[in-house]
């Protein structure tokens, strides 16, 4: 089946401070995304996983082209996005849409439920008045909302319903694609499986593809078919989610893998706890990006100067690491 | 049973709410003790109270709007905290009782050195002089993990990393030996690598200073692997309290058992092969207007009518050890037969 | 005619009350509306507010007098009395109907010059802050040229390019020399919510530039705008006065309460009140404003907003 979303060679470099008064040229950049190709089959969900800063969100954002990419190309059904204009990308938007994270700052705390639904379908002109009303109380109850709550502001909502608003408002286009850029990571653990719940019900009901942006591996098991794990903008292992979980052939997925806290004080296997921090993506390490943290033991020269390709290791599975085929 | 280093009996924290027109129940009949030496992790959602409970222990509660009611125990090595003076008060915060907090952007200081911040809990508890405190704050920047301590006692917070500055946080907890460790979400903000490693260290520091810590925590895995007891909390109270390993094995209470099954695990089979995560239906209700009866009947799957009508005591759940090691807030406990799920 | 005069003042600040009174009433059913009250000038401010609007509104019916009318050109400078309120000029012009139509003056340059200034500085703010890049560095270069610019100069200089200055042109002149701080305000404030990512999902959804920073990025940003302009006002009020105290402002013989002072101020030393009830309308009227924007900075503070 050919892919719903393929991305190729996308890469966003972030400028730093501008001199001569704003006006010159920017300095230092920020490798902020750096050569991320990968593909999602329709229907499915691709997670991306890393830590804060490695990137993620800012893939997330560059192929909606919320933030404008500096390389790459990006399809979504058929169409080149990066090369879109304006127009057309209005048009396309009604086929990708995008869920935040933050239930707070992801609604205008100034508009009432019921015109941040409407305001869609009237930008893409899908319907108005009574029909508008009658789509609003639809998707409402879809995402297990009273159609009530129209009339209420955000800040009269809770966690969990401001998320469920969040994603009826993503739903109102009838996308085909959604990115969810960490929808569930401020939500308590209770409201946290109502909404990944709700997620999975949507996609089998409404055929969605979803690109699952996630720091947390155990979340993103639980719902993706194929994981990416992603380290100062570049993916460094990218598989099938039964293959990764069962055999991460990267040191980083492993010890990421090894680091989830599970809720079962019997099960606490090896830990390997990585030494220091992740480095300024402004600054990141020579050879491969992973090397000055990686518990390695095979680790050499060649680390530090020859950054690894990203290579198939096993049929599907992809990883950047130069002992790929001798795993922690 | 040694004589406890913390005890905590029918704490009660109220807020008068904005309006003036309702009183939020945050914490609303809390008791549990703390060993010498021991790991008790406090868990709950937010809004459960876990947050009021350690903030009231040092009696650093806003008042107004808040207030400890009158009758509330909280014992510190047999004196109540709560009758102390302030000048009392103080000489037990930072010293034998300190607290680290989630936030590790906010908790420092931004215009003193990390080794001058460190250095003034000494100077202030032990009287010691500031050349003396300063070779402490290396120390104890050696102590967390930090390199080059030397060069790095001189740095401004904004220099740090995220991962650094929680351990600048420990390390100035730290500084003068406290019996007792308050750690209020200390890995939430920071990412799983860099959590991996405060709670490696807040382990190897317990071991080595022999302190007790209270860690408060929502995330179930946290607890599992670094507690010794587990005081579950729900809507302002304690609903279940057991030892680690009986509480995962052994989860009594509607909201625990709901609570382990709806965290998506790595070592369980995912939606794909296994269909839904069990989740808790509604949401927890708000502080001015808990349920009557027991305070989680409008969730949970097998009330019935004396759970509308009765708050349940905290009842002894027997399983090992001596009475009262596994109590349970519920009223399955009086009658087991109804714990067969709803249709 | 004095009756008359005792009895529309009492009117005014019966009449200023009656709006204190109901305004308060209906905004005690809203949070902000309840932490502008709880403010302790906030009412003062309001009912002097509401008093000096009525009387510019009714000022035909208010002033005993006509506002040019010399009374009794041999007699000039008499001291409040019964019958002249508040005395009469060296001009032998009632000071109270002028006062009375000069708030007309006075305060209408004011709003009208403030509100050119919000309007201007917020296009610009909001056009800099959404568009950044060399939009902004521009515009903002722009804004900095005109806050190093000494304001008073430039109006002189303006001002002095006319014979008689028309009022339209000096609210113009007025408004158009300050919105540089609004349009600096605005743009810190766009700047910080077009990050807001119910912005971005707005774009998401294929909202274009103008729904976006009309729909979602200045409503969120009024709170500001509004106080700033509400204590926008007394400055522009008190340059109006100090530049028809100059005699560049509002012509003679139309009353403003700058020109008023300027009238009387030779005379200071035999007739006080021609001068110093002007003066004192500014000062209560710019208090005023002052004690109502605070009360709004509080009120409308959108980190209250969920409390």
């Amino acid at each position: 089946m050919p892919a719903l979303v393929d991305v190729q060679g996308l890469v966003k470099h972030f400028p730093g401070e501008r001199a001569l008064l704003g006006l010159g040229r920017p300095r230092a950049v920020v490798r902020a995304v750096d050569d991320v190709s990968f593909a999602i089959a329709p229907g499915e969900t691709l997670g991306l996983v890393g830590e804060s800063g490695c990137g993620k969100s800012t893939v997330g954002r560059a192929i909606l082209r919320l933030i404008e990419p500096d390389a790459g190309r990006v399809t979504i059904d058929g169409q080149d996005v990066v090369a879109l204009g304006a127009r057309p990308l209005r048009a396309l938007r009604r086929r990708m849409q995008i869920v935040f994270q933050d239930p707070y700052g992801s609604l205008n705390p100034r508009m009432t439920v019921r015109q941040m639904l409407a305001e869609p379908l009237a930008i893409h002109r899908i319907a108005s008045g009574a029909d508008a009303q009658r789509r609003i109380a639809a998707l409402l109850e879809e995402v297990g909302l009273d159609p009530s709550f129209a009339q209420s502001y955000a800040h009269e909502l809770s966690g969990g319903q401001r998320q469920r608003v969040g994603i009826a408002r993503a739903l109102s286009v009838e996308p085909h694609f959604l990115v969810l850029d960490e929808p569930v990571s401020a939500l308590d653990v209770s409201i946290q499986a109502q909404v990944l719940n709700l997620l999975a019900e949507l996609q089998r009901g409404r055929r969605l593809t979803y690109l699952f942006i996630a720091h947390d591996l155990a979340v993103v098991r639980h719902i993706a078919d194929h994981v990416a794990v992603m380290y100062l903008g570049k993916i460094v292992e990218r598989a099938p989610a039964p293959a990764l979980y069962a055999g991460p052939r990267h040191p980083y997925t492993t010890s990421l893998l090894s680091a989830v806290p599970v809720p079962d004080p019997k099960a606490q296997r090896q830990r390997i706890v990585l030494a220091g921090d992740v480095p300024s993506p402004a600054h990141p390490p020579p050879g491969c990006p992973f090397h000055p943290r990686c518990p390695h033991p095979k680790k050499d020269a060649r680390c530090r100067t020859e950054p690894p390709a990203l290579r198939e290791v096993a049929p599907g599975q992809l990883a950047a690491c130069h002992f790929a085929e001798q795993p922690l | 049973m040694t004589e406890p280093l913390l005890r905590v009996r029918d704490l009660k924290t109220y807020f008068v709410t904005e309006q003036g027109s309702g009183t939020a129940r945050a914490v609303d009949g809390v008791s549990f003790e703390v060993q010498p030496g021991e790991t008790l992790g406090i868990v709950g959602e937010s809004g459960c109270g876990k947050t009021v409970t350690s903030l009231s222990i040092l009696r650093l509660i806003p008042e107004p709007p808040g207030h400890i009611r009158p009758g509330s125990v909280i014992e510190f090595e047999g004196r109540n905290l709560l009758t102390l003076e302030p000048r009392e008060l103080r000489a037990i915060r930072g010293n034998q009782i300190a607290m680290i907090f989630q936030e590790p952007m906010t908790s420092l200081n931004p215009v003193f050195t990390v080794g001058d911040q460190i250095a003034e809990a000494a100077i202030v508890h032990q009287g010691l002089s500031r050349r003396v405190a300063r070779t402490r704050a290396i120390d104890m920047l050696r102590l967390v993990g930090i390199a080059d301590p030397e060069e790095r006692v001189d740095h401004y917070p904004h220099q740090m990393s995220g991962g650094m500055r929680q351990r600048v946080m420990i390390g100035m907890a730290l500084v003068c030996h406290p019996k007792l460790l308050i750690a209020d979400e200390p890995t939430t903000a920071l990412d799983v690598t860099i959590q991996a490693q405060i709670l490696e260290l807040l382990d190897r520091l317990q071991a080595e200073l022999g302190m007790a810590v209270m860690l408060i925590t929502h995330d179930l895995g946290v607890v599992a692997g670094s507690a010794d007891r587990v005081a579950v909390m729900y809507a302002g109270q304690v609903v279940e309290q057991a030892p680690t390993a009986a509480l995962f094995a052994r989860p009594l209470h509607p909201y625990t058992e709901g609570l382990l099954a709806s965290v998506p695990r790595l070592d369980a089979p995912p939606a794909r092969e296994h269909g839904r995560l069990h989740s808790i239906p509604g949401q927890v209700p708000a502080a001015t207007a808990w349920p009557d009866g027991c305070r989680f009947h409008p969730r949970c799957p097998y009330a019935w009518e004396r759970c509308r009508a009765e708050m349940p005591p905290l009842l002894d759940a027997g399983g090992e050890g001596e009475p009262g090691t596994h109590t349970v807030r519920c009223w399955l406990l009086t009658e087991p037969r109804r714990r067969t799920p709803h249709p | 005619m004095s009756v008359w005069t005792w009895l529309t003042l009492g009117g005014a600040a019966v009449l200023a009350l009656a709006v204190v009174a109901e305004l308060r009433r209906r905004l005690q059913t809203s949070a902000p509306g309840r932490r502008f009250f709880r403010h302790p000038t906030a009412a003062l401010g309001l009912f002097v507010l509401a008093f000096f609007v009525t009387i510019a509104l009714a000022a035909p019916v208010v002033a005993p007098y006509p506002p040019y009318y010399q009374i009794d050109i041999g007699h000039p400078n008499r001291p409040p009395s019964a019958q002249f309120l508040l005395g009469t000029d060296p001009f032998s012009r009632d000071v109270w109907s002028r006062l009375v139509y000069g708030a007309r003056v006075s305060l209408g340059i004011g709003t009208l010059a403030m509100l050119v200034a919000a309007t201007v500085g917020t296009a610009v703010g909001a056009v800099s802050g959404y568009f950044r890049r060399w939009v902004d560095a521009t515009l903002m270069r722009l804004v900095d040229v005109g806050l190093a610019m000494p304001r008073i100069f430039v109006l002189l200089m303006a001002v002095a390019l006319w014979e008689h200055i028309a009022l339209w042109a000096l609210v113009l002149l007025i408004g158009l020399t300050g919105w540089f701080g609004t349009s600096r305000l605005v743009r810190a404030e766009v700047l910080s919510l077009r990050e807001r990512e119910f912005v971005a999902a707005a774009r998401a959804l294929g909202a274009g530039a103008g729904r976006v920073i009309f729909r979602h990025v200045l409503p969120n940003a009024a709170a500001p705008i509004i106080v700033s302009g509400a204590l926008g006002i007394g400055n522009m009020m008190l340059l109006e006065a100090g530049l028809s105290f100059l005699g560049l402002g509002v012509p003679s013989p139309a009353p403003s309460w700058g020109n008023m002072i300027a009238d009387g101020w030779h005379k200071m030393a035999v007739a006080w009140w021609s001068s110093t009830f002007p003066g004192l309308a500014i000062s209560l009227v710019v208090m005023a404003l002052n004690a109502v924007g605070d009360a709004l900075r509080d009120a409308l503070d959108p980190r209250r907003e969920a409390a």
